[in-house]
């Protein structure tokens, strides 16, 4: 390829991929299939390392096709994949727009210490005690993130103003949906992060992911030994410095013809903005000198991941047993254990291998899934939990264990699905309204798929609710259905282990077809 | 015949003039209902949904006798639950589809079509059949999830219910054609005409912890009465109703109910289901508040065996 077409090609691509990444996020009608959803999703990093290691089978080795990207292309990953890295182009973008100061780079020193720290960090705390540090620095997660908790409001604010407007002409193609939010300490993270990312990208590039990011750091680390890169021919630069301005990784050093290669982005900008065409991209030429070796440096990075190693031993100290009880608020609804999401099999795998990127939040047709806060403890904070008070888990679904890209909810084919118990139901007899006011309601019954919750009678004409645990498979309409404020009448406490419900047992109905009228 | 319905109807409507002002009673309805009317309820036995209806249609002069030409109808299913139509937890596709039809071809200006459902609304309106089935007629599905196509209305002389959010459509459509399923319903016994219009409310929460029967009764005061019910008891859920669990609740009636009066036609149904009236609270209740007539016997029935 023309080196001039590089950069239009790396704009083309990674446009397309933001689109794609907008549209899964704000699917809220379901209609991206979830295999395109699952193929996109492939690539990403973490999401595909973290469904190796549950899996272990080469079909989920997407993060391995990056690995040789990389080793092949440099960071490519990053600037071709990432919709965190696309996003912030484009927030550097509208940055330059704002001020020009904001689009004039230069090259600076890297963040060695700090970058190369949170990535040991970022390992570590994986491997030995969970994904606590991944759900907060995937670059992918925290993207999902921002879709789902700020985007994804915005969408449904359009889509609410589309179907206004199309309603008075008497169209409803649109249809209005209630915009809900979530509590308000679940946005804590996505906005602090918003910031961060935010105005980094907006006046000064790159910076992010080339000092926070550990996937950034790690593909940087490899890119070291990539085969094509950037290089400047010596005899035809002429030290002008607009790549160096023009770098939105500030990696350029002109004056001594060096690219920081761990730090390059393949943006491809310098090699479209260098006049004198001493910028290509090909294969690296051999013969570079190692450079010095600073044992000061490696001493403090050692110390600094030895205090980075306490941290999630602080967490864990907070942390209760996992699962962990749900701080009883009534007297009545005695709730032990929160509901965990279909395909998570239980509280525990589920806690492993989720890393909150929301996407299934954001995909659940009827909004049941909420960003936990203190349900799973500290650690599981942010990770999506069942909320009866909120919604229930309809019948006919598995939305939410297709589009799971780390595999913390595993596939569940509906029928499955179907008999996959996620929590036990209870009922409360002193809180129902036929005890309480001798009318007839069965709001419970009626929502309830499997009849776990069936109606005996009770005084004189009335019926009143009665449970079977074995074939409940507490999907919470019940709760969710109960009219009584401000504790349910029924509710259902979660499995810490997914258990298997019963199939319903149900028996013909008697009844023939009339051939006379019964009046 | 012919004569014998005259002195009936002339009977009735000079009941009607006569105690209208002072009593509240069932001789109401004879004021309100649709004159020139030959049967007050035909009931259809032993045809496919869509031929039932329109024979019985037929008998009742046609659909141009409730639709004017240039007029806007509603058509309320019961498309509750997320449930395929051989559950018979919805109203049967092809049945909706035929009474569009039928209301386009008396010069319907627009037909919509729309319910507030129990489970996830897309998953109802997909999987019960009536979304592509009503489009393919013709008609225009509306959702009815969202609290914003509700409007507050008032319930004059309701005991319980004295104010309701009801669907737009509800009020912006010229004819109101009420389309329920008949099934069993385990805490009322019985679904069918009146208990359908728990469809057409935001907040079915408060009927349930307000003394449901009541409630039911109650909204029959509400001032936009259907023109026409139509009950679809093809397959009749005869028991763990109103969801089902599975095709075993399901038994084949072959039949059909349809009559202007919901009292009357609830009081059929559960002739039909083989449940006691005196079971189904809210079908006294309505009568007793003049919304109706529960008793049969002295209605004029058309029943067709075909």
């Amino acid at each position: 390829m023309k080196s001039s077409n590089l950069r239009r090609f790396r704009i083309l691509f990674s446009a397309i991929v933001l689109i794609c990444f907008f549209a899964i996020f704000l699917d809220f009608r379901n209609l991206v299939p979830s295999k395109y959803i699952s193929t996109l999703l492939a690539f990403q990093f973490i999401p595909s390392l973290l469904k190796f290691y549950d899996l272990r089978t080469m079909v989920t080795a997407g993060f391995i096709a990056v690995l040789i990207l990389t080793f092949l292309s440099g960071r490519t990953y990053c600037s071709f994949l990432c919709p965190l890295g696309i996003g912030q182009d484009l927030l550097s973008r509208i940055g330059g727009k704002i001020k020009r100061k904001f689009r004039r780079f230069g090259f600076k020193r890297p963040f060695t210490i700090l970058r190369y720290t949170l990535l040991a960090a970022t390992i570590i705390v994986t491997a030995v005690w969970g994904v606590y540090l991944l759900t907060l620095l995937d670059p992918y997660s925290i993207f999902g993130r921002f879709m789902t908790y700020l985007g994804k409001p915005v969408g449904l604010v359009i889509n609410n103003f589309m179907s206004w407007l199309l309603h008075k002409f008497d169209l409803y193609t649109f249809d209005h949906i209630t915009i809900k939010g979530f509590q308000l300490l679940t946005y804590t993270i996505p906005v602090l992060f918003l910031l961060l990312i935010g105005s980094l990208s907006l006046t000064k590039g790159r910076l992010y992911c080339n000092m926070i990011c550990p996937v950034g750091t790690l593909l940087g680390l490899l890119s070291k030994i990539s085969i094509l890169r950037i290089r400047i021919d010596e005899s035809k630069c002429t030290k002008c410095g607009r790549c160096s301005v023009g770098c939105k990784s500030s990696c350029i050093d002109f004056l001594n013809h060096n690219v920081d290669v761990s730090r390059c982005v393949d943006c491809f900008n310098c090699v479209h903005i260098c006049q004198d065409k001493a910028i290509s991209y090909g294969v690296v030429r051999l013969g570079k000198k190692e450079p010095e070796i600073d044992l000061e440096k490696r001493k403090f990075i050692a110390g600094s991941i030895l205090l980075l190693l306490g941290i999630p031993q602080i967490i864990r100290g907070q942390e209760k047993s996992v699962p962990s009880p749900k701080k009883a608020s009534t007297v009545k609804e005695n709730k032990t254990c929160p509901v965990c999401p279909p395909g998570g099999i239980s509280i525990e795998d589920f806690n492993k291998d989720c890393i909150a990127c929301a996407l299934c939040i954001s995909s659940c047709p009827n909004g049941v899934l909420q960003p936990a806060l203190m349900q799973y403890g500290v650690a599981g904070i942010m990770q999506p939990v069942m909320d009866y008070h909120k919604s229930f888990c309809t019948f006919n679904c598995t939305r939410c264990t297709e589009v799971c890209p780390t595999n913390a909810l595993h596939p569940l084919a509906l029928e499955a699905k179907k008999l996959t118990q996620l929590g036990k139901v209870n009922f409360i007899k002193d809180n129902c309204i036929v005890k309480t006011e001798k009318t007839a309601c069965g709001a419970c019954s009626e929502a309830c798929p499997t009849k776990a919750v069936y109606m005996i009678t009770y005084e004189g004409n009335l019926l009143i609710p009665e449970v079977n645990n074995e074939i409940c498979i507490g999907c919470g309409h019940c709760e969710f259905a109960c009219p009584t404020t401000p504790y349910k009448a029924i509710y259902v406490d979660g499995n810490s282990v997914h258990m298997a419900a019963k199939p319903p047992q149900n028996e013909k109905a008697e009844g023939v077809t009339p051939v006379e009228f019964p009046f | 015949m012919k004569r014998r319905d005259f002195l009936r109807k002339s009977t009735g409507a000079g009941l009607a003039a006569g105690a209208a002002l002072s009593l509240g009673g069932y001789d109401r309805l004879w004021a309100s209902s649709p004159g020139g009317l030959k049967y007050d309820m035909v009931a259809i036995m032993g045809g496919s949904p869509v031929a039932m209806f329109d024979l019985g249609i037929q008998e009742l002069g046609g659909m141009g006798a409730f639709v004017q030409k240039g007029q806007k109808v509603l058509v309320k299913p019961n498309i509750g639950w997320d449930r395929t139509p051989e559950f018979a937890a919805n109203t049967n596709p092809g049945l909706v589809a035929r009474i569009i039809e039928h209301c386009f071809k008396a010069g319907a200006k627009e037909v919509y079509v729309f319910d507030h459902t129990c489970d996830n609304w897309l998953n109802c309106y997909k999987n019960s059949g009536i979304e592509k089935a009503a489009k393919g007629a013709g008609a225009k599905v509306v959702p009815g999830n969202s609290e914003n196509y509700y409007q507050q209305v008032d319930i004059p002389g309701g005991i319980k219910l004295k104010s309701a959010k009801v669907h737009e459509l509800l009020l912006s459509t010229d004819v109101f054609i009420n389309v329920p399923v008949l099934k069993n319903h385990n805490s009322t016994r019985m679904t069918s005409c009146l208990k359908n219009m728990m469809g057409v409310v935001w907040d079915r929460g408060y009927w349930h912890s307000n003394n449901l029967n009541q409630c039911i009764a109650d909204y029959a005061l509400f001032e936009k009465k259907p023109a026409l019910n139509i009950i679809d008891c093809y397959n009749v859920m005869v028991k763990n109703g109103p969801q089902g669990v599975s095709k075993a609740d399901v038994v084949l009636k072959q039949s059909q109910i349809i009559t202007p009066d919901w009292v009357a036609g609830d009081v059929a149904s559960a002739k039909m289901l083989g449940v006691e009236i005196e079971k189904i609270e809210y079908i006294a209740m309505a009568h007793k508040m003049g919304l109706g007539n529960m008793n049969l016997d002295s209605q004029n029935i058309k029943r067709i065996k075909m």
